[in-house]
């Protein structure tokens, strides 16, 4: 099951981990939208640690004003759904 | 942005590395030598060229490279990676470029070794901040109506650029097409 429908508005968590992520810093707090599920993947931040649980992936597409405050151009990304939030 | 990688920090680090695994007893220098021996001898960008140049003259195969980039590549005989292969289309509106922020993740198989760049900070941070500035320092001045879209290879995708094929390419041998396709052309940081 996943939680995030294609089209969503989602928005990247702000958390910082204390050790390895794939959630990189300049989209954290950005709201994107879901533009594909990618399938599911062993979460990268427990695969460190031994531990393999697999969870969607998302491409989320984040607008260039909304990361950088200026810009036309897009971004997208693969982000895990734990590193996900709905917007409300 | 210089193809020597002796010269770069990274190759530094790379070595230590290395020679701490040999230290400990988990890998030889002729063994690491031999994983890369094997990856290179069939890693080459001239892989991902005949991808374009057939998807460019069969729209059957365009659409299948489209929908599955993994598919598409085991259909050529081609080398699959554990990684799921996104193939993004180019078209006379909007440009594709690649980038792996976090690291330095391409498919290597289907575009050789990466060059020293793409693993640089300042392409990994620049590229998804001002890519438009970034493409002009390639000599990649595109129109001001091109929407320019960044994608990020931070998790299990890795992409692979389809160009915008040549005027006239209906007319082309697939050989010939092939050869006009380059490995920038595939990141997305030349015309094709």
């Amino acid at each position: 099951m996943t939680r995030f429908a294609v089209g969503a508005r989602v928005r990247a968590r702000t958390a910082d981990p204390d050790g390895h992520t794939r959630l990189p810093r300049y989209v954290r707090g950005h709201a994107g939208e879901v533009l594909a599920v990618r399938g599911t993947w062993p979460l990268p931040d427990l695969v460190v640690r031994g531990i393999s649980r697999a969870e969607p992936v998302y491409a989320v597409r984040f607008g260039a004003a909304e990361l950088w405050g200026s810009g036309t151009h897009s971004v997208t990304l693969d982000l895990w759904e734990s590193y996900l939030e709905e917007i409300a | 942005m210089t193809g020597d990688h002796g010269e770069l920090p990274v190759a530094a680090r790379v070595r230590r590395l290395e020679e701490r695994l040999i230290a400990a007893g988990l890998a030889t220098d002729a063994e690491l030598d031999g994983v890369l021996t094997q990856v290179f001898a069939s890693a080459s960008p001239s892989n991902g060229a005949r991808m374009v140049a057939r998807a460019w003259t069969d729209p059957g195969y365009r659409s299948r490279l489209l929908a599955d980039g993994n598919a598409a590549t085991a259909e050529l005989g081609l080398p699959v990676g554990h990684y799921r292969l996104t193939v993004v289309e180019n078209t006379p509106d909007v440009h594709n470029m690649i980038v792996c922020t976090l690291c330095s993740c391409y498919p290597t198989a289907l575009l050789g070794p990466s060059p020293s760049w793409y693993k640089s900070f300042a392409y990994r941070s620049r590229a998804v901040r001002e890519p438009r500035a970034v493409l002009a320092e390639f000599g990649l001045e595109l129109p001001g109506g091109t929407e320019i879209q960044v994608w990020d290879a931070n998790s299990e995708t890795r992409y692979l650029v389809l160009p915008v094929p040549p005027e006239g390419a209906g007319d082309i041998d697939e050989d010939t097409l092939a050869s006009l396709v380059t490995r920038d052309g595939l990141i997305g940081t030349a015309i094709r």
